[in-house]
């Protein structure tokens, strides 16, 4: 690869101004400042605007300063314990279903099977949808009595249970649909990590005389490990805060059993709480960074010696 | 060898076979009732339609409030297409330094592109900011707004994928006299081809199916995006199943269209060995 | 090699650039009539509701009534979702001052909930406002003034019921609770239909038991209300738990349809309007839904209101029609527009048209509006509650503090996931926070 990067544009280059690119770093810091403008005025100002406001009661127009009671109110809701145990459940049955097939079928699709091209497109099929439209369309299709699902267990003697209506079942039912959703992106990032693996490790281990399952274990697997930490941080980001398809399911219910901590604070902003809701997300914030940030730095520290 | 291709096809065929009813069912569902009518499609059953009104039920989504459906798509692919553009080439480069280049900037980088993915936007005092700056429902200000809540999933992606690049091809290029600018444009840019791909497709089909942001930060009637045309069929006292269904497929094309199209450049990628050194 | 392919890789790019500068360069409005044509001199002002087909048709022939009288000015109807996603619009768009000129909203609670005094443009002075009903008139009014005017008729909460299925068992319209009990009971017994509709598909609608049975409270403790607001009578004592108790006893006694889980409110109109059930605790404003999908079953649907447990204190409860209301930021001549058309809406003229665009599901809450001849029976079967007023507005008229999960509580108490005691102590707590958010004494 080296040797081909003798291109005829960059002979053109001016000899006289070597010199003093050398000094300067080729990788300069102004390549951060678009980014980081925008990531101040349009994210940073305004979230730290929200962290004082959860400390008032906001009414539309007015804020009265009342300190932390509006923690303490969130800490007492009702819902808060198992809010945050359904978000736990989500979040963690997601990430981990999500790099377990995507990996598989990151592997499967890159492997020489036929219908490899249709395969792919199809799993990547339901990422195009829109989270209101998958919400609906499972909706009916896990209807306990007129749903295709329930109907075709019912053809071969199932009774089928009540998918989102049993207070029990109705989580991960949410869930499943989540991970048929979410699949295709898991699946392309570690198609994208296992197209980046170069063949020839794979041709020198043939040599060697390994077995698909050493190559699987002892290449393919610590060297998809950019991507399975794409995989797991997003998913995982993604399910603590997940919220759309719950909504868009079961609205929580039946009564508050899918609730999550997002959706708790989403009907305290209807309600009119604002400050009540700011500072559940700055909770939601707190716990979300407190269990991504180590881990995030755990996997950094483990790419680095590379 | 026979032996492998044997194996090839049976695991081939369970994949076809599992793909149908686990992704294509749900598809033929959409597709079904969009073709039904008003009272075929109330019974939400997985039959064939008795009469088919396909088109018709197009033809009435697309009419519907004075071509609504039509605005929106006009201005969802305008959102689109601008914000994953500006995204990609400012994740690309905020990814590229990231890696690699160790300053103390760096720290605080990593802690915003964390942030990014974890706080929600705060909407109220955004839109507080978006009022002061005069980007307040403009057609700009809700393309910045998807640019800085998609950039963390980015600069995230191109972060770890500029990491698998080796570093010989920059000194090379640099030895070869080659500028910050012409090192990233012409030799680093193009090696990220396939997570380019892969940003270009993701954030393409976020943005698009964004309902939220614009629901919010781009409110009125000139602003309607396809999300939120779903409305338009769908009301507490009475559900037109039929043409909900009918919107759902046809907002969803854009997306299947660009995918199709991508997926090809994912293969090509893939074959033209670009990364494989 | 390398230029070749970064041409080749990023001329799509440029390609795209160049097309998306294109499409927004060019006017959005010019696709379709959406556009912003204001002609000169007109004064053009936006008006806001939930979409929905029934609302679209409304204010469609609300807008081309008003603007056919006043040539003048010209109205854009804009339209946003309806539910929570529409609370939380509404309420954004006020505390960002981004509100349409005129907008449609809930009385009562919801509106109390807005800041009406700082967010909304007081039109107390205007001429229509002597027309309202007393009860209208508090529900849109702060103590500083009024803010809004009616949009449609007052509407009961209670049990419609199929006059059919009533005729065939030689069943009685129930006065007391026991009596509803024992006709279920027939009814159950007889097999072929569901004594109670049930549909916690649309969570909204297992409020009904709780939300219609305010009318048999205030009849038992007339300062309910008061105490209530004052945080001195709690749902979890009596009477108010005997409602939560009541919805909890109907499903253990299995009257609900077997898919009350999942079933939606159209299956309960259709369950309903074909006798497929016999009762459905809901609201009269959903006869306009019976009206458009089952024309012909109309007068096979008739109501009585939630029974108390003891005859005597068996009253309707009636809900007052949504509002339209005028924010602050509305100034000018736009505000000058803006108020004509309301007060246009509840002209004769305008309720001329919003009995022809819309139907009626109760008494008008103003004097100019009167009701036509025809009315669907459910409608007459009102007339005696409030020609003998046995009747009362709904809680949330009579009280700001408005809790936002009682539907998932219900939700809850009705399908046997919680007790009604359990249910009740909950939506207590619930409803603290409004109070509190609201800066009420005694919280």
């Amino acid at each position: 690869m080296v040797s081909t990067l003798t291109p005829s544009g960059v002979q053109t280059a001016s000899n006289q101004a070597r010199p003093r690119r050398r000094r300067r770093s080729p990788y300069p810091l102004w390549f951060f400042a678009i980014p980081g403008l925008l990531f101040i005025v349009l994210f940073a100002i305004p979230t730290f605007a929200s962290f004082y406001f959860s400390l008032t009661r906001w009414t539309l127009s007015t804020t009265e300063f009342i300190g932390l009671d509006n923690f303490i109110l969130f800490f007492k809701e009702p819902t808060l314990v198992s809010g945050f145990t359904h978000t736990f459940i989500y979040a963690f049955l997601t990430s981990a279903a999500k790099v377990v097939l995507g990996m598989l079928l990151g592997v499967l699709l890159t492997s020489k099977i036929i219908g490899r091209g249709y395969l792919r497109s199809v799993v990547f099929f339901p990422v195009l949808v829109s989270t209101i439209g998958v919400g609906l369309t499972f909706k009916i299709l896990l209807d306990p009595f007129n749903g295709l699902v329930n109907k075709t267990l019912a053809a071969v003697g199932i009774t089928g249970p009540g998918w989102l209506t049993d207070p029990s079942l109705a989580l991960y039912s949410v869930i499943g649909v989540d991970v048929w959703k979410g699949i295709g992106i898991a699946t392309l990032i570690y198609i994208a990590g296992m197209v980046a693996i170069p063949q020839e490790y794979y041709e020198a281990a043939k040599v060697d005389g390994s077995t698909g399952r050493q190559m699987f274990f002892n290449i393919t697997l610590p060297l998809l490990r950019p991507a399975t930490t794409t995989v797991i941080l997003l998913s995982l980001i993604g399910g603590l805060r997940s919220f759309d398809l719950i909504w868009a399911m079961t609205k929580g219910g039946p009564g508050f059993t899918s609730d999550v901590i997002a959706s708790v604070i989403y009907k305290q902003y209807q309600a009119g709480f604002y400050g009540l809701s700011t500072a559940g997300n700055v909770v939601l914030f707190v716990v979300v960074a407190a269990i991504v940030v180590p881990m995030s730095i755990y996997f950094n520290r483990q790419e680095a010696p590379r | 060898m026979k032996h492998e291709r044997r194996r090839s096809w049976i695991v081939g065929i369970i994949a076809i076979l599992a793909s149908i009813v686990i992704f294509l069912v749900p598809f033929a569902f959409i597709f079904l009732t969009a073709s039904k009518t008003v009272k075929d499609a109330a019974d939400l059953a997985f039959t064939l339609p008795t009469e088919w009104a396909l088109f018709e039920n197009i033809s009435t989504v697309l009419q519907t409030n004075q071509f609504v459906v039509l605005r929106a798509f006009i201005n969802s692919i305008t959102l689109t297409v601008t914000s994953v553009i500006i995204m990609v080439v400012l994740a690309a480069m905020a990814g590229y330094i990231l890696d690699r280049r160790k300053s103390r900037w760096n720290a605080i980088a990593n802690f915003f592109v964390l942030a990014g993915l974890i706080v929600p936007p705060a909407v109220v005092p955004t839109i507080w900011v978006m009022q002061m700056l005069g980007l307040f429902k403009t057609m700009p200000g809700m393309i910045l707004i998807e640019v800085t809540f998609g950039l963390s999933f980015c600069i995230l992606l191109f972060k770890s994928f500029v990491s698998s690049i080796p570093r010989e091809l920059d000194e090379a290029a640099i030895v070869d006299g080659a500028g910050p600018l012409r090192l990233f444009f012409s030799v680093i840019l193009p090696l990220l081809k396939p997570v380019v791909v892969t940003v270009i497709v993701v954030q393409a089909v976020f943005v698009f199916n964004d309902f939220a942001g614009p629901l919010y930060f781009l409110p009125g009637n000139e602003g309607v995006t396809v999300q939120l045309t779903l409305y338009n069929f769908q009301s507490q006292t009475l559900n037109q199943w039929n043409l909900l269904f009918a919107d759902i497929l046809l907002i969803t094309i854009p997306p299947l269209v660009m995918y199709m199209f991508f997926n090809r450049q994912i293969v090509a990628g893939m074959t033209s060995g670009a990364v494989k050194g | 090699m390398l230029p070749v392919r970064i041409h080749r890789f990023a001329r799509p790019l440029l390609a795209a650039t160049a097309i998306a500068t294109i499409l927004a360069g060019c006017s959005v409005g010019s696709v379709g009539g959406g556009g912003d044509s204001g002609s000169a001199g007109a004064t053009n002002i936006t008006v806001l509701y939930g979409t929905g087909t029934a609302n679209d048709t409304l204010f469609k022939a609300l807008s081309d009534g008003f603007t056919a009288a006043n040539p003048d000015i010209k109205l854009t109807l804009e339209t946003q979702p309806t539910g929570t996603e529409g609370d939380n619009l509404t309420k954004t768009k006020l505390s960002t001052g981004e509100m349409a000129d005129v907008f449609y909203y809930n009385s009562g609670s919801l509106f109390q909930a807005l800041n009406p005094d700082t967010n909304l443009a007081p039109l107390t002075d205007q001429p229509w406002v002597d027309q309202l009903s007393a009860e209208m008139k508090t529900v849109v009014s702060t103590p500083n003034g009024t803010y809004g005017a009616p949009l449609g008729t007052t509407f009961a909460g209670g049990v419609l019921y199929n006059k059919k299925v009533y005729d065939k068992l030689g069943l009685k319209v129930p006065t007391s609770w026991a009596e509803f009990d024992a006709n279920n009971k027939k009814i159950l017994a007889d097999g072929k239909v569901t004594p109670i509709e049930q549909t916690f598909g649309d969570t909204w609608t297992s409020q009904l038991f709780v939300l219609g049975d305010f009318a048999n409270v205030a009849a038992q403790d007339p300062n309910w209300a008061a105490d209530y607001t004052a945080n001195k009578a709690k749902y979890s004592d009596q009477p108010a738990l005997q409602a939560f108790k009541n919805q909890q006893q109907t499903h253990a006694d299995g009257y609900y349809n077997k898919n009350f889980a999942s079933a939606k409110f159209d299956d309960g109109v259709k369950a309903i309007a074909t006798g497929t059930a016999a009762h459905y605790p809901m609201l009269t404003a959903v006869l306009s839904t019976v009206v458009q999908n089952y024309p012909e079953n109309v007068d096979d649907v008739g109501f009585f209101p939630l029974p108390a447990q003891d005859a005597a204190n068996t009253q309707m409860t009636l809900w007052l029609p949504n509002a339209i209301y005028i924010p602050k930021t509305t100034e000018g001549a736009k505000l000058d527009a803006a108020k004509k058309f309301v007060a246009w809406v509840n002209s004769t003229e305008g309720c001329a048209v919003q009995q022809k665009a819309g139907s009626v599901s109760g008494p008008y809450a103003i004097s100019s509006c009167t009701l036509p001849d025809s009315v669907p029976a459910a409608v007459k079967d009102m007339q005696p509650y409030l020609d003998n007023k046995k009747v009362s507005p709904a809680l949330e008229f009579l009280s700001p503090i408005k809790g936002p999960n009682l539907e998932n509580i219900t939700v809850e108490v009705g399908s046997g996931i919680s007790s009604a005691e359990k249910g009740a102590k909950q939506y207590d707590e619930d409803v603290k926070k409004q109070a509190q958010q609201l800066g009420l004494e005694g919280w």
